[in-house]
């Protein structure tokens, strides 16, 4: 039996709706005073539970404000769930947000070790990388300038070549991200794929494009208003959400 | 054996404690110099201020005053700066798991450097005024400590409530404004009415700077009276602040 990489055992995640949306002590209290405070949960997922096998691409679908994001967030860490618990083996790359941490005043240099470490990279494995990701990201000659001197797509371009370095045992991703110009999309586009079908590698890749999910997914898991809608093979899967999407347009 | 989250993120704490360095000078022509020409400006100023008014009661006035304003402009930075640290990652707590205290210390760590960097202007002080050096100068590094730690406590206490009542800063800035004229940085206890003494003295602030004066200037070892109060100024609200930090931490995603 395989064993399984990430474990989501029910997990149930309420977001508290404050509709007065207090962020400072007058309202609070006045709220409180005049027994006002208007709270309404909402559920973003309830009682999902799943397991990712070791080296198998699992893909996530479902309309937007299914779950999946908040789903991601809760493997993560970034969330502590209402309820359930979920367990991760090996080391998590979260392709979620890239860039994030980004320093404008740092130079591109300084911003890849600073981003490196917010990835969770040591020290150790970092350091021999940092020309790699220099070479990587094609951009030598604005290496050691501010990062306010970048245009989009060549912050983009450093974020993406810091993030693809690494080998993880387990990687998130939230849509198949290309960036830069065409040839650089082109690149970075094969140089996710190759992660993600590394032998070895398990991961939790979201995504709306059915062709993809088809082609990549050993499983699909429907999410629908933050429950479990279905699960199995990608090709059933992804019919059945085909059919209901023609259905209801 | 399981290693302790914040070990493992050593790395991102130096990354950080070094961006705060960096991006602080960036831009300003005489850079980390502003570390050691702050306070002494400062000092020279209320020297000049005050000198007239206390200075015969208070011997080694230029020392004194010194010692004063490096603690407190520490304790200031490292409270209002703290207090922004959560807000103002935001953006990445929002979207990456890292233990999140790792933003107020890598803030309050930041004010360390910043603190030890001014040791060497007060020791230029020192020897310029003829203030003696003595062995007991072999402890300064320890009411150092106390004070960072009774500093961090206070950060963690205010980013905390910061999140969640942005009101905070506001707040803290009028309490700060008091809280130096309560302090008795450039003037002397005594001019204190002896029935408000007691209270002055339950001042946090007025302990670690009393210490760190016995030290340098007196040249004495403080009393174990002296370092247990200390201690236990450094250590309860420390306490607090990581208790209330770790109760709340997890609430501050859907805060920011």
């Amino acid at each position: 039996m395989p064993s399984a990489m990430i474990e989501v055992s029910h997990i149930t995640m309420d977001f508290r709706m404050d509709k007065n949306c207090t962020t400072n002590l007058k309202e609070y209290v006045l709220n409180l005073l005049t027994g006002k405070r208007r709270v309404e949960m909402f559920h973003a997922l309830d009682d999902v539970s799943f397991t990712v096998d070791k080296g198998s691409i699992t893909g996530l679908i479902g309309h937007n404000g299914a779950g999946k994001s908040t789903i991601l967030k809760v493997i993560s860490g970034i969330y502590r769930p209402t309820k359930g618990t979920t367990r991760v083996q090996g080391r998590i790359v979260p392709m979620l947000e890239l860039g994030s941490g980004f320093d404008a005043e740092l130079t591109g240099r300084e911003n890849i070790l600073l981003n490196g470490a917010i990835l969770g990279y040591s020290k150790a494995f970092l350091l021999p990388k940092v020309d790699e990701i220099i070479a990587y990201s094609e951009l030598q000659d604005f290496i050691d300038m501010p990062l306010k001197t970048y245009s989009s797509g060549m912050l983009a371009r450093l974020a993406f070549s810091i993030a693809a370095v690494v080998e993880p045992d387990v990687l998130i991703v939230d849509e198949i991200l290309s960036v830069g110009d065409e040839r650089f999309q082109r690149k970075s586009r094969a140089r996710m794929l190759e992660m993600m079908t590394n032998a070895g590698t398990t991961v939790l890749f979201v995504s709306h494009n059915l062709r993809q999910l088809r082609e990549m997914c050993d499983r699909v898991i429907w999410l629908d208003h933050g429950r479990i809608r279905a699960e199995g093979t990608a090709q059933e899967i992804c019919d059945a959400y085909e059919k209901e999407a023609e259905a209801t347009v | 054996m399981k290693e302790h989250p914040l070990w493992r993120y050593g790395f991102l704490l130096e990354q950080l404690v070094k961006r705060n360095f960096n991006t602080k000078y960036r831009q300003s022509m005489l850079g980390v110099l502003w570390s050691f020409l702050n306070p002494l400006m400062t000092m020279a100023v209320q020297y000049i201020v005050f000198s007239t008014l206390f200075r015969s009661d208070i011997s080694h006035f230029p020392v004194y005053l010194l010692t004063g304003i490096i603690l407190f402009n520490f304790f200031n930075e490292c409270v209002t700066l703290g207090m922004d640290s959560i807000v103002l990652n935001g953006p990445l707590i929002t979207k990456v798991a890292v233990p999140r205290l790792i933003y107020p210390l890598s803030r309050s760590l930041s004010s360390l450097i910043n603190l030890v960097i001014s040791l060497a202007p007060l020791l230029g002080v020192m020897l310029l005024s003829g203030t003696p050096l003595t062995p007991a100068l072999l402890l300064v590094p320890l009411a150092v400590v106390l004070m960072f730690l009774f500093a961090l406590g206070m950060a963690l206490i205010l980013c905390t409530m910061n999140v969640f009542f942005r009101d905070t800063r506001f707040l803290w800035s009028v309490v700060s404004l008091l809280w130096t004229y309560a302090t008795p940085i450039f003037y002397p206890i005594s001019i204190i009415p002896a029935a408000w003494q007691p209270l002055f003295r339950l001042n946090p602030m007025y302990q670690f700077i009393t210490l760190l004066r016995t030290i340098v200037i007196g040249g004495a070892l403080p009393s174990w009276g002296q370092w247990g109060m200390c201690a236990l100024c450094a250590l309860l609200p420390l306490g607090l602040g990581l208790y209330v930090f770790r109760r709340n931490e997890h609430k501050f995603v859907f805060h920011l």
